[in-house]
């Protein structure tokens, strides 16, 4: 629909920053909250005046430890997310024999399934082998969040490469093992990055495993700090905004920093799988 | 179709190394998937038909007791508030996610100076761990503080008691969910619309169709596979949504927000009475699974085309 887009541009804009305004605001909210703590929530004005970090020091204070557990629960799922999805990638991509339609119909599948009924299991499984409450707990059952999705989104890129560089390469002499290290995993570069992108960004925001997994808070993070936070009566909405907005930060740096990938795995995931 | 180079001309031990490194690459992730997926299915089935509770991790005893669970499970007076709640919830948020999503796709659709930067930051929404979002609408929900009320107080509405009345919980949580899903209809919706050649609607402007009839004989026609994609996607995503019912309300309050996937958290997790909450979950999967066919029947017969 290009067609009129010379006749009024400008009044798209404004529109569009209506439409925007509206969308963000409950965004715009918290992080206008954020530095005003401590103010009763009545009297909070419409933009951070006079804006303090009080409720920053607070959140930090009692969540800094669930942050830094948050970070490495994500971190861990990412790496062993990257590494069990990546070779599987590739298998499925190249060979595209007998079994693989039945994978990709798993994989798809895998995605549908409420996670309740996942924790439910997985709580009684964990108990007996004596994870519940592990950071290793979480790392594992938050890579399975991003494994799937990261197959999906890498073989898809994998098999767009040209097969006459692979086999350029052998016969060159390189085998299964190098062709794959030194020409496939740099030409995913950037399917990789996206399934890290998301892998990382599906266990920072995971709240179900959280919730489930642990009952004390030796494996705490953010997530479920701020869930614990406003279960009861909220005194200090500031710090409980500074928590949310310092939670927010990865989605915010993801959508600045590496916009081409998010939009390559939003509409990657579900529509061309 | 690809096949691995040298196919026609290898001899059979190195076909069987080529099917060793193939094994070797898939085991990993098939270990992963059988471990986080095929076990939970299988487990919730057995845990589904036993007396499975806490004192099940203390002896081990967890005594077969038939359909036992499910029967009390259906026959409790939560179930059908549940489940009318979960098709309440499920109908409203997508109706709601997909109008104003499909508004915003055709929207962004024209080119206007911005347009890019702004739908990507539409996104954002979509990126936020829902437990953030929980946590702020909560507060902005909130009957005395809330600027929700606070803004419609301006207009001389009255507090509305958005998330602690048994009238309005429901539509307040199904509102934040509508919030929740836009960017990812959006999103979809709007790489659909891109995929539409522009001199259709060239062909049909000269015709005299532009605005809603182009939409109706050519928009919608021709969008109509990614719109069945993104509406069952949304049901089976808006199925199992808990973070957000548990962040607004915790089911409450008195059950009116309360749904399978919430029911089923509660009994497990609340009540620990694990055999019921894998009954309502097994519930909660078979719904599931009829719409995830039927998005798998579509994916796969679109990409046969």
């Amino acid at each position: 629909m290009t067609h009129n887009h010379t006749r009024r541009p400008w009044t798209h804009t404004v529109l569009g920053c209506l439409f925007l305004a509206l969308m963000l605001f409950p965004v715009y909210w918290m992080v206008n909250a954020s530095f005003q703590p401590g103010v009763s929530t009545a009297d909070l004005a419409w933009f951070p005046i006079r804006p303090g970090l009080d409720g920053y020091r607070a959140a930090f204070a009692t969540q800094g430890p669930n942050l830094l557990t948050s970070l490495m629960v994500s971190v861990g799922a990412v790496l062993v997310s990257l590494t069990v999805a990546t070779p599987a990638a590739y298998a499925l991509s190249l060979y595209r024999v007998r079994g693989t339609g039945a994978v990709m119909f798993a994989l798809l599948l895998s995605q549908m399934i409420p996670g309740i009924v996942i924790a439910n299991a997985l709580y009684s499984a964990y108990n007996d082998l004596g994870i519940l409450n592990t950071t290793l707990g979480l790392i594992l059952a938050d890579a399975s969040l991003g494994i799937p999705f990261s197959i999906l989104i890498i073989q898809a890129f994998m098999r767009a490469i040209p097969m006459s560089l692979l086999e350029a390469a052998r016969v060159d002499g390189a085998g299964r093992l190098r062709t794959f290290v030194s020409i496939v995993l740099p030409l995913s570069r950037n399917a990789m990055i996206t399934a890290a992108l998301f892998s990382f960004l599906f266990a920072w925001s995971d709240f179900l495993f959280a919730l489930t997994l642990n009952s004390n808070s030796v494996a705490r993070p953010v997530t479920l700090g701020i869930y614990l936070f406003i279960g009861g009566y909220v005194a200090d909405w500031g710090s409980v905004m500074a928590t949310a907005t310092m939670a927010s930060v990865p989605a915010a740096v993801l959508l600045v920093a590496a916009q081409k990938y998010v939009a390559a795995g939003a509409t990657g995931g579900a529509v061309k799988a | 179709m690809m096949t691995a180079p040298h196919s026609g001309s290898e001899r059979p031990w190195r076909r069987r190394r080529e099917e060793a490194f193939r094994w070797a690459f898939l085991t990993p992730a098939l270990v992963f998937l059988l471990a986080y997926f095929g076990y939970p299915i299988v487990k919730n089935l057995m845990m589904s038909v036993q007396e499975y509770t806490t004192r099940t991790f203390y002896t081990g005893e967890a005594p077969f007791v038939g359909l036992a669970n499910y029967a009390t499970v259906v026959k409790s007076s939560v179930f059908s508030t549940a489940m009318a709640n979960t098709v309440l919830f499920t109908v409203g948020s997508i109706a709601g996610q997909f109008t104003i999503g499909m508004a915003l796709a055709v929207f962004f659709n024209k080119n206007f100076p911005l347009s890019g930067v702004m739908r990507s930051l539409m996104l954002l929404p979509w990126l936020l761990p829902m437990i953030v979002s929980s946590a702020v609408w909560k507060w902005m929900l909130d009957k005395d503080s809330g600027v929700i009320n606070q803004i419609l107080g301006i207009v001389g509405i009255e507090n509305i008691p958005w998330l602690t009345s048994t009238d309005v919980a429901l539509a307040a949580v199904i509102m934040v969910n509508i919030w929740l899903g836009v960017p990812f209809n959006m999103t979809i919706l709007y790489s659909g619309l891109q995929d539409i050649p522009d001199d259709l609607y060239e062909a049909a402007a000269l015709d005299g169709a532009t605005g809603w009839r182009a939409f109706r004989h050519i928009t919608w026609p021709l969008l109509r596979p990614v719109v069945s994609v993104v509406l069952i996607l949304g049901v089976v995503y808006t199925l199992k949504v808990l973070d957000i019912i548990l962040g607004l309300t915790e089911g409450g309050p008195s059950g009116s927000t309360q749904t399978l996937a919430t029911q089923s958290y509660r009994l497990s997790f609340a009540n620990f009475e694990f055999g019921q909450g894998a009954a309502l979950g097994n519930i909660l999967v078979l719904i599931s699974l009829v719409f995830a066919i039927v998005y798998l029947r579509m994916t796969r017969s679109s990409a046969e085309e």
